[in-house]
């Protein structure tokens, strides 16, 4: 019995198929068992990091990352990071998720306890690369816009990009994504302003 | 098997380019070539998947047979992407974090599974490794082309953010033309469409200049 007959055989092709099947999931478990560990070590990193970016330094003498609240907003659980100096809660970091224009917009932002940003950090999105992508702090600066704002400043109707008379620019070509950024943001403001005292509590 | 490295490379950079003579991987070209840079991360983490994938393919070949060749390879091509996916995402974050986006559509890309299909089942394992590297190396050399041009037209800049992907002692490729706003219609895919053909139009017409001249020569001898 030769390779070439055996080929040709017609029980020959599902086992092959079967055989390939079977090898790819060994690998693809392999290959998920091996990188997991790492993986979710680099994302917890990723977190820590960009908590870190959005809070000013000094802001936090406890670690954020362990001291956290869970609460609902909608159908969800949102986590809520709290940076304390003294025991005394200062600031809350939480991220809100807003649709864009190609998927969802992840934002991380820091509320202080006065309901002020203190800072604004897109995690994670599948906006279109070149236009909608100026979110991202490395491209742009226009997520620093937010530093500083709140619910009263500017008024509310003024919560919007430029297209819509709001104080926030678009982009060239993109203003479906700043728009859903802009409504993350003032949608974490009031989730804040709602929940206050389950977090500072 | 006759044919020579030389002739794979030169096939692969040039006379038989994915996208500018075979058209192929017309997707990921227009998607990404928005930019120099993401032209340059996209072509080379292809570059390493099809390597590896005509070495695989290459090495399995006879015990494939030709019924059933068709999954087994697209199996075996997106295995090989979500191990790599995975591997990048866990050891190499950084640089996972810029190509991210870019992994998962090698799974689709067509050029992979055509030379599969057109090379590596019939030839051996070197022969087939160096196929994948000269096609591989042409599709990069292709997209940063068409991404630079795209990104000097359509932003006013060159190899924008090429530190995020090779590094910090990169940054020197980073150039902006100052007072340029950038004509969007080059980053829109129109705009990639209309480069793609006329870059296709000036190699038809390089292809042709060359050919009279070697004519022409001949001729001369000739006579």
């Amino acid at each position: 019995m030769n390779l070439e007959a055996i080929r040709e055989k017609i029980a020959y092709q599902p086992i092959l198929l079967g055989i390939f099947a079977l090898l790819a999931s060994g690998a693809l478990a392999l290959a998920s068992s091996a990188t997991g560990g790492a993986i979710a070590a680099a994302e917890a990193k990723d977190l820590r990091d960009s908590l870190s970016e959005v809070l000013p330094q000094g802001m936090a003498d406890n670690d954020f990352l362990t001291d956290t609240v869970d609460l609902k907003k909608g159908e969800k659980t949102v986590t809520i990071y709290r940076a304390r100096q003294g025991g005394v809660v200062k600031a809350a970091l939480f991220k809100v998720a807003e649709r864009g224009y190609a998927g969802d917009i992840q934002v991380l932002m820091a509320v202080d306890t006065d309901g002020k940003t203190l800072g604004v950090r897109v995690l994670k999105h599948v906006e279109t690369p070149g236009l909608g992508d100026k979110i991202e702090v490395k491209k742009d600066k226009w997520i620093k816009d937010f530093d500083g704002k709140s619910l009263g400043d500017p008024s509310p109707e003024k919560w919007g990009v430029k297209k819509d008379s709001g104080v926030f620019d678009q982009f060239a070509g993109a203003t479906i994504t700043p728009r859903a950024v802009v409504k993350a943001v003032k949608g974490g403001l009031e989730f804040f302003a709602a929940h206050k005292a389950e977090i500072t509590g | 098997m006759s044919e020579s490295y030389g002739k794979l490379m030169k096939d692969g950079l040039w006379e038989n380019n994915v996208v500018f003579a075979q058209l192929l991987a017309m997707c990921p070209t227009m998607a990404v070539t928005t930019s120099g840079t993401n032209g340059l991360g996209m072509g080379l983490a292809t570059t390493a998947v099809l390597v590896v994938s005509n070495i695989l393919v290459s090495m399995i070949r006879h015990t494939v047979s030709s019924q059933v060749r068709i999954p087994v390879f697209v199996v075996l091509i997106a295995t090989l992407v979500t191990v790599v996916d995975m591997a990048m995402n866990a050891w190499l974050h950084e640089l996972y974090k810029v190509l991210g986006l870019f992994i998962a559509l090698i799974v689709v890309n067509c050029a992979i599974l055509g030379r599969a299909e057109a090379y590596a089942v019939k030839n051996g394992v070197a022969a087939s490794a160096v196929d994948g590297l000269a096609m591989g190396l042409g599709f990069t050399g292709a997209l940063t082309f068409i991404g630079l041009i795209r990104e000097f037209l359509g932003s006013g800049t060159l190899f924008a953010q090429a530190s995020n992907l090779l590094g910090p002692s990169f940054a020197f490729l980073e150039m902006k033309l100052p007072g340029y706003g950038g004509a969007l219609l080059m980053i829109l895919p129109p705009g990639g469409f209309a480069i793609l053909g006329f870059l296709l139009a000036g190699k038809r017409v390089m292809e042709r200049r060359l050919e009279e001249r070697a004519a022409q020569k001949a001729e001369l001898a000739a006579a």
